[in-house]
């Protein structure tokens, strides 16, 4: 029996395992994915908001400014790279000017600083490759950018590190709620739990349906997002964003954390789960995108994906309130966290300390658990190698150190065979070539793992100690790489 | 030790450049290998039809790179393997190589030139941006073939293939023979982009359809490839035309839609690069412009044979072991320019002096050109001629000129057109 199940190992569980891992409670982590962080958190786009943006009154409005200021030490903590770039909301027109002058407003109230409004010459300057159209923005110099999986992989590799326990593959296909304990059936069988936490994104709605009368719903809206080559990764260095409209935040152009360029999302009801790309959207992304940087080369994309936001919708189905739906549910000791759409990301250290902190502790202290502080508790990752960012002398101890990071896997991204094996061999360790792609970047480049993945694969195959076409590319049920042996191997053998 | 000629790269090109250097005199020449053996890409093209101008027999791609490693050998040439350089500084008289492996660790090399032979590399599924799912089973043919032919793991059992690249032929005969059934080849263009002696033993011969103004619009399947859809497209605009849809199920989609040189440690040294081959400006000796840099093979243009690979690579051996001994010339006499209907020219400039009988251009027409005459202007006057059946893009136009034909032009600009030929008139 575990004192707090946690269903949804996204960027939202996985902080919420850590923060609940600084108690001395037995806490399980589960996810129907073969890893952590592999729906909403894979494909979103990675910014930090300044959070100026959603309104102050609502939970999104005062986490997300919290949270931002949290960034900076969770991730030296959690050893995860994050970069402070800004971001722009530009305006074409007098009227979006207008629009300009009530986010600013509402940043004010949100307690956002760094923010202020910009004007023509200063636009320019600081953004050379604008539409000389713009005539003025929002600049924000807190907000910045950080790899939502990578984080997510490395908060539950500190939980873990402190206590947390980890199932994977694991999809809760019912709960019975046993008034003080709930069992959660699911593929890899059953787990028991006084309490439970329901972090499964898109499907958090379905999954507290298990247990409750329906109170909320969740949207699948869908947005396509394109990649490009670090080639031109300095067209802009703000993330930069139209002027909001009530359909969004619009396309955005931004740099990613490692040195790309990424455009996106659209905003497309969807049923869940349906995250392909089609050609209208991608069109639409392209054609949005170049209204703002008209310069784009669309013959330097490497990736297009697409991805989901849940947004939640009242039980009637006819409002939205549109927060955050962080609180104990109305069924004892089950806590709903939904409706975890943006700025989700940003809000995550603040509103995973929040819901610890204000609502599981308390509720626990009801029931009678006295919690006791983990004395163990250790908020440190060990280092993470990146070594394209070490200096010629931190490369050359490194190598003298482990040889493995003397050969380059992946040329693209100057990725050595010891930074895969590390991610390998952590807690929530990489154990598909999507795995290691993620944790270590191996096969994001130009070549789109065309030269590495055969040595990806042979690497985790040597490491698991199975066949090579035991090594799946992500889901260990159907996403399998290759298809047995070649008959001339066969015939030889 | 400060090398006279360092090799980056030990595939084709490589091989045969430091081969050419050395025999040219050069004394210490290095090739640096990142992967784990020489030969290059050609350790994986199992199968035949390599060397037929160079040895004038038909070899494996194993068999035609021992010919060289052979002379590598013999020729006690060094190699370094499982090394990758990180950056070429460039400091005049002296280049600097930075260099990782295993063994040694981080370290410099010092060498007077640098020969760039790095390869090309295959354009993606990310690249040209097909919609749909993102599941595992699609592959480039180039990792369907490392799978295949080096580990002896299928990629598949049901394929379809996208682009009629030479890899993707040889795939799709290679996948048949190995029990696997390829659906279809799509491509997107008019014509195929591969050579027809391999349409004809690739595709032909096992029935293999090949859907020519054809492209594949959506890839099905969440976690595993389980169809795609093609449509036929425009032939002018390329575009897919609504209605002729057709659903294709297949467990592998396999990419040959092109190759790019892979040039990121070129651009990092900021040697000069040509927006239409993606590959280095060189001269006639493969020289490009940072002095005591040459470049050849696929890093220079993507080349439909290895034997012309070998061809240019043994002039940039001789061009290093020119250069190191100070008999370089560097007055460029002639640029060349593409003209209607050619893509681009290498090599993009030429030093007469450094010629010694005759030069080759080469280059590629753009569309499938029956009856038509390749010419080369110079200063507006036509100094030669090639005529051929037919040029098509996927095989690469040799272009021979007479050293002594251009001694006889004052210095100017060569532009290579393609023209029609004229109507031959029939006599009554």
């Amino acid at each position: 029996m575990f004192d707090i199940a946690i269903i949804g190992a996204g960027v939202a569980g996985s902080f919420i395992a850590r923060e609940l891992s600084r108690y001395q409670l037995d806490v399980l982590l589960l996810d129907g994915e073969s890893d952590v962080g592999n729906q909403i958190t894979m494909a979103n786009s990675a910014i930090v908001h300044a959070g100026y943006d959603a309104p102050s009154y609502k939970k999104k409005g005062q986490f997300s400014s919290t949270g931002n200021v949290m960034y900076e030490k969770t991730c030296k903590d959690l050893d995860v790279p994050f970069k402070r770039t800004g971001s722009l909301v530009v305006a074409h027109s007098a009227h979006e000017m207008m629009t300009i002058h009530d986010l600013y407003k509402n940043g004010l109230k949100n307690g956002t600083p760094n923010l202020r409004i910009i004007y023509e010459d200063e636009l320019h300057e600081m953004e050379p490759n604008l539409n000389p159209e713009a005539c003025g923005a929002l600049y924000a110099g807190d907000a910045g950018l950080v790899s939502p999986f990578e984080i997510a992989v490395k908060a539950t590799e500190n939980a873990i590190n402190n206590g947390v326990t980890l199932k994977l593959d694991t999809l809760v296909q019912d709960i019975k709620n046993n008034d003080g304990s709930f069992t959660l059936k699911t593929t890899t069988g059953d787990y028991e739990a006084k309490f439970v936490v329901n972090a499964a994104g898109v499907y958090a709605d379905d999954i507290y349906n298990m247990v409750g009368d329906p109170y909320f719903k969740l949207l699948a809206r869908r947005g396509v997002y394109f990649i490009f080559d670090k080639e031109i990764g300095n067209i802009v260095n703000n993330v930069i964003f139209p002027c909001p409209t009530k359909n969004g935040k619009g396309i955005l152009v931004s740099p990613t954390v490692h040195g790309n360029i990424l455009i996106g999302p659209d905003a497309m009801p969807v049923k869940k789960g349906e995250i392909c790309t089609t050609q209208d959207r991608l069109d639409y992304v392209k054609a949005n995108a170049l209204k703002n940087v008209p310069s784009l080369d669309f013959r330097k994309i490497i990736r297009s994906y697409a991805g989901t936001r849940n947004t939640a919708v009242k039980a009637d189905f006819t409002t939205t309130d549109g927060d955050f739906i962080i609180e104990e549910s109305p069924v004892k000791g089950f806590v709903n966290f939904a409706g975890y759409e943006s700025p989700g990301l940003t809000s995550a250290p603040a509103s995973t300390y929040y819901v610890v902190e204000e609502v599981i502790v308390p509720m626990l202290e009801r029931e009678g658990y006295t919690v006791k502080v983990n004395e163990n508790f250790n908020p440190v990752n060990k280092r993470h190698v990146y070594f394209d960012q070490l200096s010629e002398e931190e490369k050359m101890e490194i190598i003298k150190e482990n040889p493995k990071y003397g050969k380059v896997i992946c040329r693209c991204e100057t990725i050595t065979e010891g930074e895969i094996l590390d991610v390998i061999h952590r807690s929530a360790g990489a154990t598909t070539v999507k795995g290691v792609k993620k944790r270590c970047r191996a096969g994001m480049g130009r070549c789109q793992g065309g030269f590495c993945q055969p040595r990806v694969v042979e690497i985790l195959a040597r490491e698991m100690d199975c066949r090579l076409d035991e090594v799946m590319y992500d889901k260990k049920t159907d996403a399998y790489m290759l298809n047995g042996k070649t008959k001339s191997v066969e015939e030889d053998a | 030790m400060i090398y006279n000629v360092v090799i980056l790269g030990g595939g084709p090109a490589g091989l045969a450049a430091a081969v050419a250097a050395k025999k040219e005199g050069a004394e210490n020449v290095l090739i640096l290998e990142r992967d784990r053996e020489l030969g290059g890409i050609l350790n994986q093209c199992i199968h035949n039809g390599f060397g037929l101008h160079t040895f004038g027999e038909q070899l494996t791609g194993p068999e035609y790179a021992e010919r060289y490693i052979n002379e590598v050998v013999q020729l006690k040439i060094p190699y370094e393997l499982n090394t990758m350089v990180l950056d070429l500084e460039d400091h005049g008289e002296l280049k600097i190589i930075h260099a990782i492996n295993e063994e040694k660790g981080y370290f410099p090399i010092e060498t007077e030139s640098v020969i760039l032979t790095m390869g090309c590399r295959e354009r993606t599924a990310g690249a040209i941006g097909i919609p749909g799912y993102r599941p595992a089973g699609v592959y480039t043919a180039g990792a369907a073939q490392r799978f295949m032919n080096m580990e002896g793991y299928m990629a598949g059992k049901e394929a379809v293939i996208l682009g009629s690249g030479d890899i993707g032929l040889i795939m799709a005969r290679r996948m048949t023979l190995e029990g696997a059934h390829v659906q279809a080849v799509c491509e997107i263009m008019p014509h195929s982009n591969g050579l027809v002696r391999n349409v004809v033993q690739c595709l032909d011969d096992y029935d293999i359809p090949l859907k020519l103004s054809h492209t594949i619009s959506f890839i099905h399947g969440k976690d595993r490839v389980e169809g795609v859809t093609v449509m036929k497209v425009d032939k002018e605009t390329l575009k897919p035309i609504p209605g002729t849809e057709e659903f294709i199920k297949c467990d592998t989609l396999l990419l040959s839609v092109g190759l790019i040189p892979e040039n990121e440690i070129t651009r990092k040294a900021e040697v000069a690069i040509d927006g239409k081959t993606n590959g280095p400006v060189v001269g006639e000796l493969r020289q490009t412009n940072m002095p005591g840099v040459f470049a050849c093979g696929n890093v220079v243009q993507v080349h439909d044979l290895v034997d012309f690979v070998s061809e240019e690579s043994v002039l940039a051996g001789e061009g290093a072991a020119k250069y190191i001994k100070g008999e370089l010339d560097t007055e460029i006499n002639f640029d060349t320019k593409n003209g209607d209907g050619i893509s681009y020219v290498v090599p993009q400039h030429v030093a007469l002096k450094n010629v010694e009988d005759s030069i080759t251009f080469y280059m590629r027409v753009r569309k499938v050109f029956p009856n038509h005459t390749v010419k080369a202007y110079l200063n507006g006057e036509v100094i030669a001629k090639k005529n051929a059946p037919k040029f098509l893009p996927a095989e690469m136009v040799n272009f021979k000129i007479k050293r002594s034909l251009l001694e006889k032009y004052p210095n100017g600009e060569i532009t290579f057109i393609v023209e029609e030929k004229p109507e031959k008139k029939i006599k009554l």
